[in-house]
């Protein structure tokens, strides 16, 4: 008796924070399909606004924009990251402290000041625009690679590394084959994060972007005054289902795997 | 050994690319953000930028502030532990389905999600459209400090409940069952044994949370109203509109210094700080 109680406490309980959570998802979704330019007021349901969506050449720009900015950027801290976490790992105490100390700078600064910071070093030496914005998009997004890196790298067996240099590979070619698929989990996790964070941000691409670029969010800032284009709550629920259908995806196939797996790692 | 330790010596040199971009993207913009702070526009170097957040508009919107992430922090406190507790307790202890809940309505940007909040808890909006039709009072929340607290709570308890979650999953069962079967009661063995074990999950949960939420000025520039004001909405109003960049920079020094002393506090048990890694 007790124990079903509890067990519908607990469902009841998660309902609700999946309830606060997704209810004003639920909002722009109908508004999405809402056949009226008003907030407020329902007029029926269209699909017109998806179909607008295309043509509207301001919103597929920042679209444009908005992806390639992530893309590029997490490529990037990927790179830089994973080399930096790899050679951090190798240092000294006292470097190896100092070094994680300034990866950790970015994440517990409020991102107003990293903004902020960034944009009055910027000026003194480019334009601020895309160039301005994607530095700043790898600049928060390394420590989120390293972070993700850092815990595969002290798991990391070097002798599998030492054996393969032993018996005649070279460097860069051990690099390939036995550290790399052994970060592999820890990368692609920091690749995606990166690229999360970077579609997510705003506060950082709004002070460092100046005139003339916008993303999605700075796009939809700029508009709150104005009221939000319907086209962009269909751009929204299009791409939530999207990453709704590929994260459905990559959590249920890997769980089965996974479960197959569990008895040997559990003895191991 | 020796030619280990050389190996190990030269892989230091993967990290260069990294050192200069840390300096030349965290470490100087630091240095022009202090060197902006700490002069004034028209003589040399002055206090007065720093000093400023003592000035009692900006002390207003200081406490403010705190008051939000504390608030803030607390309240996502709260809501964590029952849901971390249900979860565990439905054999949900798996990662897939909590980090598939939580991290999925980051998705949908931030900026709507929280336009979306301002239509539900408008005095005409969606929140008190029910509540009328259940014969209950409207409640007057649109452009209060209890919109914001909804607004900041909503974008910030993902970030308290995965770290807590993650600490609380890798507690093995055979330890609380081994409590039980000694006699503990539920609240005893939350008590002795899950919320210990849970503090380096909670501790990098409320650096998460307690940081931004005291900073944002977006959700409280939208579900205030634009009248109750956090530190973040001065300073971004000194760069953008006022464009008082010595004394915008001043007041985020005072920021950033206040928030690095408090979170010194919060973090002096985390030196690893394996707690910053919530993924």
């Amino acid at each position: 008796m007790v124990e079903k109680l509890k067990g519908f406490l607990s469902r009841f309980y998660i309902g609700l924070i999946i309830l606060f959570l997704y209810a004003p998802i639920l909002v722009l979704v109908m508004l999405s399909f809402n056949n009226s330019r008003s907030r407020v007021t329902w007029g029926g349901f269209t699909l017109q606004w998806y179909g607008k969506l295309f043509s509207n050449g301001q919103i597929m720009e920042a679209l444009v924009t908005t992806l390639v900015l992530a893309t590029a950027s997490a490529l990037i801290a990927t790179v830089i990251g994973v080399l930096g976490a790899l050679g951090i790992h190798a240092m000294r105490q006292k470097n190896y402290q100092i070094m994680m100390i300034c990866t950790n700078i970015p994440l517990l600064n409020a991102d107003i000041v990293t903004g902020i910071a960034l944009m009055l070093w910027f000026v003194h030496f480019i334009p601020l625009g895309f160039g301005s914005v994607l530095l700043a998009h790898i600049t928060f997004n390394i420590p989120y690679v390293i972070l993700s890196v850092m815990p595969k790298i002290r798991q990391m067996n070097v002798s599998l590394y030492e054996a393969a240099r032993d018996l005649g590979a070279n460097a860069v070619y051990a690099f390939f084959k036995v550290i790399l698929p052994q970060l592999a989990s820890g990368i692609v996790a920091g690749f995606f994060m990166a690229f999360t964070m970077s579609m997510d941000d705003f506060v950082i691409t709004y002070f460092t972007k100046g005139a003339g670029v916008n993303t999605l969010s700075t796009m939809i800032y700029g508009e709150i005054r104005k009221g939000i284009k319907p086209e962009m709550y269909a751009l929204s629920t299009m791409i939530f289902v999207f990453v709704f259908v590929v994260l459905l995806a990559a959590n249920y196939w890997p769980a089965k795997k996974a479960e197959l797996q569990k008895p040997v790692s559990y003895e191991s | 050994m020796i030619n280990r330790a050389k190996s190990v010596n030269r892989r230091t040199w993967l990290s260069s690319p990294y050192i200069v971009w840390v300096i030349g993207f965290t470490v100087i913009p630091l240095g022009v953000i202090f060197k902006y702070a700490l002069t004034s526009r028209e003589s040399g170097f002055s206090l007065e930028n720093i000093v400023a957040i003592f000035e009692p508009i900006h002390l207003k919107a200081m406490v403010f502030s705190l008051e939000i992430a504390i608030g803030c922090t607390l309240i996502c406190i709260l809501l964590s532990y029952p849901l971390v507790l249900a979860l565990r307790y439905l054999g949900m202890g798996r990662q897939g389905f909590t980090m598939f809940i939580l991290i999925l309505p980051m998705w949908m940007n931030f900026i709507l999600r929280i336009l979306a909040w301002q239509m539900i808890l408008s005095n005409n909006g969606i929140l008190n459209f029910l509540l009328t039709k259940l014969g209950l009072d409207a409640l007057p929340l649109a452009n209060t400090g209890t919109a914001i607290m909804i607004g900041v709570v909503y974008d910030y308890l993902p970030y308290m409940v995965l770290p807590i979650f993650n600490a609380v999953a890798e507690i093995d069962e055979d330890i609380m069952e081994a409590a039980r079967d000694l006699g503990a009661n539920g609240f005893t063995v939350f008590r002795k044994i899950i919320f210990p074990l849970s503090i380096p999950g909670l501790l990098s949960g409320i650096v998460m949370v307690f940081v931004p939420s005291m900073t944002s000025f977006v959700i409280s520039d939208i579900l205030g109203g634009g009248k109750l004001q956090l530190i973040g909405n001065i300073i971004e109003q000194e760069f953008t509109k006022s464009s008082n960049w010595n004394l915008g920079s001043g007041l985020s020094v005072s920021l950033m210094i206040f928030v690095l002393i408090s979170m010194a506090f919060t973090t002096k048990n985390d030196v690893e700080g394996k707690g910053s890694a919530i993924w």
